[in-house]
């Protein structure tokens, strides 16, 4: 059974790493395509049209990825989870049929005037649709993160006992709707994904760009794609700052262990610093090669650097997490959000002084950032889910006791294998599609500055 | 009527909508190599190319409804029938990647084998699709837990087989009208060509798969014995398909469209009210049969779930009936996305 419930802990781990890269991409797209599109319906300007329409094709590739990735996840709850889904299906009831009746639909509908209504529709629905597609990436990210932030931190339930079959079986079942939608993490978690999401999409537009400079194409258009997606970065950035912020206050009320494993943190009777870099020998119960700023933890966590911190040691070893892990990834995510912060002001200084179109270096180091906010938005979702482990639901169900009774070993190699397999397949295929459209590049405009009229996208 | 009937009746119409939607576009999928040229091809795949998507979308909804309004069926199903679902899944996202590989290239061997790859597997999802409701029909083994103690080999008998083919010609017979509302010129005659033997081919399948229900599986009758005005379902399915061949030979394409929709909706009443109250019946204990009580979310969620639906389903009906609006008509050269 160990091996089942571990091997279903690695497909689920690989499905979602895998899915998780194509939401945030669509999510920050958006909000990229609403400012373009937005731009042409105020200036009637037809470069912003053609720009927008170039976005539009790649936003149309991650969604379709997006969607292939996506189908698994839903049913994995069922397949391999089913004691989990038994146990908390009252509870995210509400929020999945939310999710699908709001946001699903919404995306998926108008994606279709997005992708192939130019056309079709006036220019003013299709802005409409574009508000909509966005506004539709948002709403899903909002459901998801209230299901996963009832994990979390459990609220707005009470625990039923039923009789099944001659045994006594608990399941939570939902008392207040809002409680569980605005659980003690939701604001902060959902907040700090979107942000997330909004620099992921903004830098994958930043990359291509520069690319687009530093070859001397399609300049006009590159140029303003980047004023759009430094501006975004800016913002997200700072923001993202202020949301991580909240989030680990938050961890620190509601889940003392998963703090404790951010920092390494053992011994409840000190003042807790906080660790730039270090190795967590879990043996000893110490952080090695340590470089750390003493008492910062306990000065984020109570305004006063003398308090101490609930440590591990205050945890028996069964509750947990795996320590090493969780300060890795979680100090992995710190360094990169420094980085953006860092990027988007050297990015500032050198747009207001006008020499970023020149300054190669710098869109060189745009051009590989793109990987930057992907390995965040990963390391962050270890933290966060390795964090609460043991357990599934925090306080409530173990991981160990959430898995479905009857698999056996060999078809969950035979999934496992499956869609990992499948997995690299769609992502060969993004990046290959990625490719073609990066090399077609935005419409050139003719010697008058009228555009051709869109031909068709294939050659 | 409690709620737990009314959700069962919601998640019935998730599913017909489903299968009204995606059984057009797999049906295009199934008839996609009865093509030859890369023009008719590409034409049928552009049929579909705007809302295949969007259509995968009810599935999605579908199942989790599934999971909100009855957790039990969801675990016991989705958990028991573990290699077929992951079967399905494979073949879905496979499908999709063919779609959006296939035009990529010029070479005539990359789009013939992506030709291949989409049909296949849109056969594939049809079939499977077909067999989990014969199995539903006809019931699979449940212990007093809930739990589905049967294998993979469990699904694949005879019955089931039947109940898929059934609905792969289906899809078919609903993919063709769909084609001709969606084609012009040559291709449009020879699509109008095809209409009537696919209506054939469904007749004969769906007249041996009510035979062998009635003789098999009795209990699908009991309700129809109970309250005689349900013999109304299956008449109206008959009168719906009668109509597919006269407005095709009246031009009025739409109308047949509108009718298989119909008929696709009457099955599916049809199967509704054969394993009503039960969701997944067990076979053999029938007592172990996983009921719209038993499975059930608490009357709580079902109530806020049906609050949500009250106020985002009409949005979605008369938007997602909007964007159809849009794309109506033929598919023209310059549409070409795929």
């Amino acid at each position: 059974m160990y091996e089942v419930e571990m091997l279903s802990r690695i497909q689920f781990a690989i499905t979602a790493a895998f899915h998780f890269l194509y939401p945030p991409m669509s999510i920050g797209l958006g909000v990229a395509l609403v400012i373009m599109e937005g731009m042409y319906l105020k200036t009637k300007d037809t470069f912003w049209e053609n720009l927008t329409r170039f976005w539009v094709k790649i936003f149309g590739i991650v969604f379709a990825m997006g969607v292939a990735s996506g189908i698994v996840m839903e049913f994995q709850f069922g397949t391999n989870w089913a004691t989990y889904s038994r146990f908390v299906g009252d509870v995210f009831g509400s929020a999945l049929a939310a999710e699908g009746v709001f946001a699903f639909f919404l995306e998926s509908g108008f994606l279709a005037i997005l992708l192939f209504g130019w056309n079709k529709v006036k220019p003013r629905t299709h802005f409409i649709s574009t508000i909509l597609v966005a506004f539709g990436a948002h709403f899903s990210a909002v459901w998801i993160l209230v299901a996963n932030s009832w994990q979390q931190t459990p609220a707005g339930h009470h625990i039923v006992v039923r009789e099944i079959g001659g045994e006594l079986v608990a399941r939570a079942e939902i008392v207040d709707f809002w409680q569980v939608v605005f659980n003690p993490s939701t604001i902060d978690r959902l907040t700090h994904t979107v942000f997330g999401a909004w620099l992921t999409g903004a830098f994958l537009i930043l990359s291509i760009s520069a690319y687009y400079i530093i070859k001397n194409r399609h300049i006009e258009e590159a140029k303003s794609s980047i004023k759009v997606g430094l501006t975004i970065v800016i913002i997200a950035s700072i923001l993202q700052l202020l949301t991580g912020h909240m989030s680990a206050v938050g961890v620190a009320k509601n889940q003392p262990a998963k703090l404790a494993a951010i920092e390494g943190h053992f011994n409840s009777d000190s003042p807790a610093p906080m660790h730039i870099l270090g190795w967590v020998d879990e043996q000893k119960q110490e952080v090695k090669y340590g470089i750390a700023i003493p008492g910062l933890l306990s000065w984020l966590v109570h305004s006063d650097a003398s308090k101490s911190v609930t440590g591990l040691d205050k945890f028996k070893p069964e509750d947990r997490p795996p320590v090493n892990l969780v300060f890795q990834s979680f100090h992995i995510m710190i360094a990169i959000g420094i980085i953006f912060i860092l990027l988007g002001l050297i990015g500032l200084y050198l747009w207001i002084s006008g020499k970023l179109w020149n300054a190669k270096w710098f869109l060189w180091i745009l051009v590989v950032s793109v990987i930057l906010p992907h390995i965040a938005n990963q390391a962050g979702w270890i933290t966060a889910e390795v964090g609460r482990q043991p357990w599934i639901v925090y306080g409530l169900l173990r991981t160990s006791d959430a898995i479905s009774k009857n698999l056996s070993l060999g078809s969950v190699w035979f999934s496992l294998i499956l869609f990992t397999l499948i997995y690299l397949l769609i992502f060969v295929l993004f990046l290959f599609l990625l490719d073609r459209k990066i090399k077609q590049g935005p419409l050139e405009p003719t010697e008058n500055g009228i555009y051709a009229k869109q031909k068709s996208l294939l050659q | 009527m409690d709620l737990n009937t009314i959700w069962f009746i919601l998640i019935g119409v998730l599913f017909a909508g489903y299968a009204i939607l995606d059984g057009f576009d797999l049906g295009v999928g199934a008839l996609h190599l009865f093509v030859k040229e890369d023009f008719e091809r590409r034409t049928f795949l552009n049929s579909i190319g705007p809302v295949w998507d969007g259509n995968e979308v009810w599935l999605i909804t579908g199942g989790g409804a599934l999971f909100a309004a009855f957790p039990e069926v969801y675990a016991t199903v989705f958990s028991g029938f573990y290699m077929a679902l992951f079967l399905l899944l494979a073949v879905l996202v496979f499908r999709a990647i063919a779609i959006e590989f296939r035009s990529k290239r010029e070479s005539p061997r990359w789009r013939g084998s992506w030709d291949i790859a989409f049909s296949i597997s849109s056969y594939v999802i049809a079939l499977l699709l077909g067999i989990a409701m014969g199995n539903i029909i006809i019931g699979v083994p449940l212990n007093q837990s809930h739990e589905f103690v049967g294998s993979f080999w469990t699904l694949l008998t005879p019955y089931t087989l039947i109940v898929g083919i059934t609905t792969v010609s289906l899809f078919i017979m609903h993919g063709a009208i769909f084609l001709v509302l969606k084609t012009e010129g040559n291709l449009n005659q020879k699509v109008r060509g095809w209409v009537n033997n696919t209506i054939i081919f469904f007749v004969i399948c769906y007249v041996t798969t009510t035979m062998v229900t009635l003789v098999y599986v009795p209990n699908m009758t009991q309700h129809f014995k109970e309250y005689p005005i349900l013999f109304i379902i299956p008449l109206l399915n008959m009168l719906a398909i009668a109509n597919i061949p006269r407005e095709i030979h009246h031009k009025r394409y739409g109308w047949a469209f509108i009718s298989s929709c119909a008929s696709i909706a009457a099955l599916l009443t049809l199967f509704a009210v054969g394993i009503f109250p039960n969701i997944v019946a067990s076979n053999p204990n029938s007592e172990f049969s996983l009921t719209i009580y038993n499975g059930a979310s608490s009357q709580k969620t079902l109530s806020i779930m049906l609050i949500i639906a009250a106020i985002g389903v009409p949005f979605v009906l008369a938007y997602t009936a909007g964007i159809y609006w849009v794309f109506r008509g033929k598919v023209k050269v310059e549409d070409l996305n795929y």
